[in-house]
């Protein structure tokens, strides 16, 4: 028998949430005086869980690395959040949002925990309304939405480009109320550098405060992560460039399962890359393909022209283009999900049609022409302009475009130096969020006891491949809604327990192998830079461990990145002290992490004999070059449990039952 | 891209090792900075070489790197963020600068955010602010009405999300000659003022907001608008104005 349980709870699938509210254990209100909880990160996951937490009555404490809780990545996010409101009358429901991102997940999440997210997430856009948050509105008053890629229905609610900004700043300022009322106590400028387990049980952390140096000692009744994923293991992606493993990897050494590490997005819409030197990439929000249409030149010469300079891509004939998109996928077109598009990308560069001029050839167009000529006439009629000139059309739809995604265009031309508005777009996949993460239940519980994981570190609802404005969602859903009541289920047997003491051996042993490993880093006297290794993991990662996984290439990817863990050990230069605010020390240890996570990772994706979602094997494809699942032998989630060496972990199956769905091959035809 | 001219400049960038000690400006050169590189990755490229000659890098705040989440400050030739307009500094490019130039670089300077290293300062205060007031006291109970049952006028909604625009860099603080907060706290009063949600805290809200601002040693507003001219979001003065109207009105009911 496994040693998972996902504590499903009994009953048909609309009525789980429900049933499992109406019997799970609560505790008084003067109980949860007593209690203390932890939380790592406060993104929308950790923010809106701190936060609710407090106004419950718990003692929280919270913890970011940032300056300020409000700097957490989630306040990257663009695009929007999804909820199932159905306030455009298209046809949403719950059960649609749910099915939406089984099929989009590629069939590898859990149906219980989806289904509660399509459940909650209503709740979440009237907290946020309620909060103060300023989204999108129509000329009635009313919320606007937009459509994201593998969805047929419109229900993103959106704040221009800046819709995890506005939802952080949400929690943010429910968190605010709360540190006023002393409920939360805020560390910012530290890291979590351990979790402290006593009696089996999650009971504290061991952090750093980044300003000072010194290695702290914080107690709890349990722990929460929400700590986001790990893209950069990949050095380049569009994560910031703070975000790390740590935190989720040292609770993986500590017992908690590592769930398919391997399911990555590699997002269809960012700035490709321009050079070596280049630290980090630009995502271009998903919904600009409500509007972009995606092309290559038809013709290989003309796709030269356009990378060597001699050719503009506006002068390039209609028919000489490539809709591939469209092409492929009629009925989804430039709105397919983002795994499919970007394979799709990498297949038209890899056949030689890419337009930018990288190592690699490595860009697609993203045109907005059409949409402005569209929007341009829409609204000459609107304004009662009779034969309007081509120049007033034009005018006109920039205007419109502007209005959408003025941001956006913003951002890109400042990056590239380039006017969107009159040049397609020229982008390329990246690295952009983990679907993998630490495998939890139905209660958002590792199994590791009174240790939880939320929002990206968690593996629970997106599968193989998240759909567009799911993250916010999730996100939210688990620390306003979710996470309150299991972890009161949880606590509810620790109103007895008092104080947790730090002065336990466990804290001892933990505080001394944080600071043994932070002083290992310092005196390694090596000559060579911290970042100098993390790109030569990156390059691994993306080559090997990218859009396209072959057992060759990840058999090589493991040996390879596992020599590239002993040569940092051996060479790796930090300078400074351990007792002062040292940046440098800061990512060799996250990079650390990072190269153990990356073998693992590869070990994950060797395993998966099946092409799924975001996780593609050249050996497991259709004839027509689409993902072949196997869900006969596949239909499971892998929990690897950490035993030494990285890639010697233990495999646990937790098998995925479809009770409710049928299993079908995902077609966006 | 890779056939463009680079660029040699020279740095002075202003080295401080924590908070008690005196900092003074030291001189970089740095070589071959393509112009298609942020100016952070043009500092990356400085810190480079500073480690392998076993020199101490230089400290400074940054983590999205595409201008949203505030970390990035830098006072740049005097301007904070730099010399071009509505932009964070992670997000200003080498192509804005002249091969052979020399680049002042300091940290954004005002009493109410000390320097912790270099070019990193604390803007701690900036937090401290917004627990005096920058929220709605509603609690999370997934009970609450329906979002759309309260319709809010589309202009009031889009200048409320023009002011929550904010990402709480404290450029407007650093451009300001008296160290004011104005901009900051006037952004978050009117983003709530102009929400119906937000209306009925509205007049303690003031109140205590801008009584912390001063309290944390924040200067008065003198009205002169460079907050406005260096906000990488472009956060209009018409915001303080609002602000002003809500303290005065706020003050005189209370």
């Amino acid at each position: 028998m496994s040693k998972l349980d996902s504590k499903i709870p009994n009953g048909p699938l609309k009525d789980k949430w429900t049933n499992y509210k109406n019997n799970i254990n609560l505790v008084n209100p003067a109980n949860k005086r007593n209690i203390d909880v932890i939380v790592v990160g406060t993104g929308l996951a950790g923010g809106s869980a701190a936060a609710t937490l407090a106004e419950l009555g718990y003692n929280v404490k919270a913890f970011c690395y940032q300056d300020s809780p409000r700097r957490a990545h989630s306040i990257a996010a663009q695009g929007g959040i999804n909820a199932a409101k159905n306030y455009q009358g298209d046809g949403d429901s719950t059960y649609r949002l749910f099915y939406d991102t089984i099929k989009g997940g590629d069939y590898r999440s859990r149906e219980a925990n989806v289904y509660r997210l399509a459940e909650v997430s209503t709740n979440i856009i009237d907290q946020c309304v309620a909060q103060g948050v300023p989204f999108a509105r129509d000329y009635g008053g009313l919320l606007d939405n937009r459509s994201f890629g593998g969805v047929l229905v419109s229900r993103t609610f959106y704040a221009k480009g800046q819709t995890g900004q506005q939802l952080l700043l949400g929690a943010y300022s429910a968190m605010n109320r709360q540190i006023a009322k002393g409920k939360i106590q805020m560390f910012n400028r530290h890291e979590m550098l351990d979790v402290v387990i006593v009696d089996g049980k999650a009971r504290g952390i061991i952090a750093r405060n980044l300003v000072t140096g010194e290695i702290e000692r914080h107690s709890a009744h349990a722990v929460v992560l929400g700590t986001g994923g790990y893209g950069n293991v990949f050095f380049l992606s569009t994560n910031a460039m703070g975000s790390n493993v740590t935190a989720a990897w040292k609770a993986h050494k500590k017992g908690a399962f590592f769930a398919n590490p391997c399911y990555t997005q590699i997002h269809p819409t960012c700035v490709p890359v321009h050079g070596t030197e280049q630290s980090k990439l630009t995502l271009m929000s998903e919904s600009l393909r409500n509007d972009g249409r995606i092309w290559v030149p038809k013709n290989l010469k003309d796709a030269e022209g356009v990378r060597n300079g001699t050719l503009k891509p506006t002068n390039i004939k209609e028919e000489d283009r490539d809709y591939y998109l469209e092409r492929r996928y009629p009925s989804f077109g430039n709105l397919v999900p983002r795994d499919v598009a970007s394979r799709a990308a990498k297949e038209r560069c890899d056949a030689g049609y890419g337009v930018v001029a990288n190592d690699t050839n490595e860009g697609v167009f993203l045109d907005f022409a059409a949409a402005i000529q569209r929007y341009g006439s829409e609204e000459a009629l609107v304004k009662g302009i009779s034969n309007p000139s081509q120049e007033q059309v034009t005018a006109l739809g920039e205007k419109v475009i502007e209005n959408k995604y003025g941001n956006l265009f913003d951002m890109y031309k400042q990056i590239t130096d380039d006017n969107p508005y009159k040049t397609p777009m020229r982008i390329y996949p990246a690295v952009h969020y983990t679907m993998g993460g630490l495998w939890v239940d139905y209660n958002l519980m590792t199994n590791v006891e009174g240790m939880y994981a939320i929002g990206e570190a968690n593996f629970s609802d997106h599968g193989a491949n998240r759909l567009g404005a799911s993250a916010l969602m999730q996100g939210l859903a688990d620390g306003y809604f979710v996470l309150p009541y299991t972890i009161g289920d949880y606590l509810a047997n620790d109103i007895r327990t008092g104080k947790i003491s730090t002065d336990s051996p466990e804290f001892e042993a933990a505080e001394k192998k944080a600071k043994d490993e932070i002083n290992k880093l310092i005196n390694n006297n090596g000559t060579k830079k911290v970042d100098y290794f993390h790109k030569r993991l990156g390059l691994i990662m993306w080559n090997k461990v990218g859009m396209a996984r072959t057992t060759e290439g990840l058999n090589e990817a493991i040996v390879e990145i596992a020599a590239l863990r002993e040569e940092f050990y051996k060479d790796v230069r930090v300078p400074g002290t351990a007792d002062e605010l040292n940046q440098e020390l800061e990512k060799a240890g996250r990079v650390a992490d990072f190269l153990e996570l990356g073998e693992l990772f590869a070990r994950d994706a060797l395993e998966r004999e099946e092409s799924c979602g975001g996780h593609f094997r050249e050996e497991y494809k259709t004839e027509d070059g689409e993902a072949l699942r196997r869900d006969d032998e596949f239909a499971f989630v892998s929990a690897w449990e950490y035993t030494g060496k990285p890639s010697d972990a233990i495999l646990h199956k937790d098998k995925l039952e479809f009770e409710n769905v049928e299993l079908k091959t995902r077609s966006y035809k | 891209m890779s056939a463009e001219k680079t660029l040699n400049l020279t740095l002075k960038v202003w080295r401080q090792k924590n908070n008690n000690a005196k900092g003074s400006l030291e001189t970089y050169p740095v070589k071959d900075i393509s112009p298609g590189s942020s100016f952070l990755e043009m500092l990356d490229i400085l810190n480079g070489g500073l480690i392998e000659k076993g020199e101490s890098p230089v400290t400074f705040d940054h983590d999205c790197r595409e201008g949203i989440c505030g970390s990035c400050s830098l006072y740049i030739n005097g301007e904070p963020h730099g010399p071009a307009r509505l932009v964070t500094t992670c997000q200003l490019h080498m192509r804005s600068f002249k091969d052979g130039e020399t680049i002042y670089i300091e940290p954004f300077r005002a009493k109410a955010f000390p320097v912790i290293k270099d070019l990193m300062v604390d803007r701690s205060a900036f937090d401290r602010i917004q627990h005096a007031g920058g929220y709605i006291s509603v609690n999370t109970s997934g009970n609450t009405q329906d979002a759309n049952s309260i319709p809010i006028e589309k202009e009031n909604a889009d200048e409320a999300f023009y002011s929550a625009a904010c990402i709480g860099c404290g450029a407007c603080v650093a451009a300001c000659k008296n160290a004011s907060a104005s901009l900051f706290v006037a952004a978050k009063v009117s983003q709530y003022a102009l929400l119906p949600q937000g209306k009925v805290e509205a007049k303690d809200r003031v109140l205590n907001m801008v009584k912390q601002a001063e309290k944390e040693g924040f200067g008065p507003c003198s009205n002169t608008g460079a907050c406005e001219v260096e906000c990488p979001k472009g956060i209009s003065i018409e915001n303080i104005a609002r602000m002003n109207r809500e303290f005065l009105s706020a003050s005189i009911s209370k």
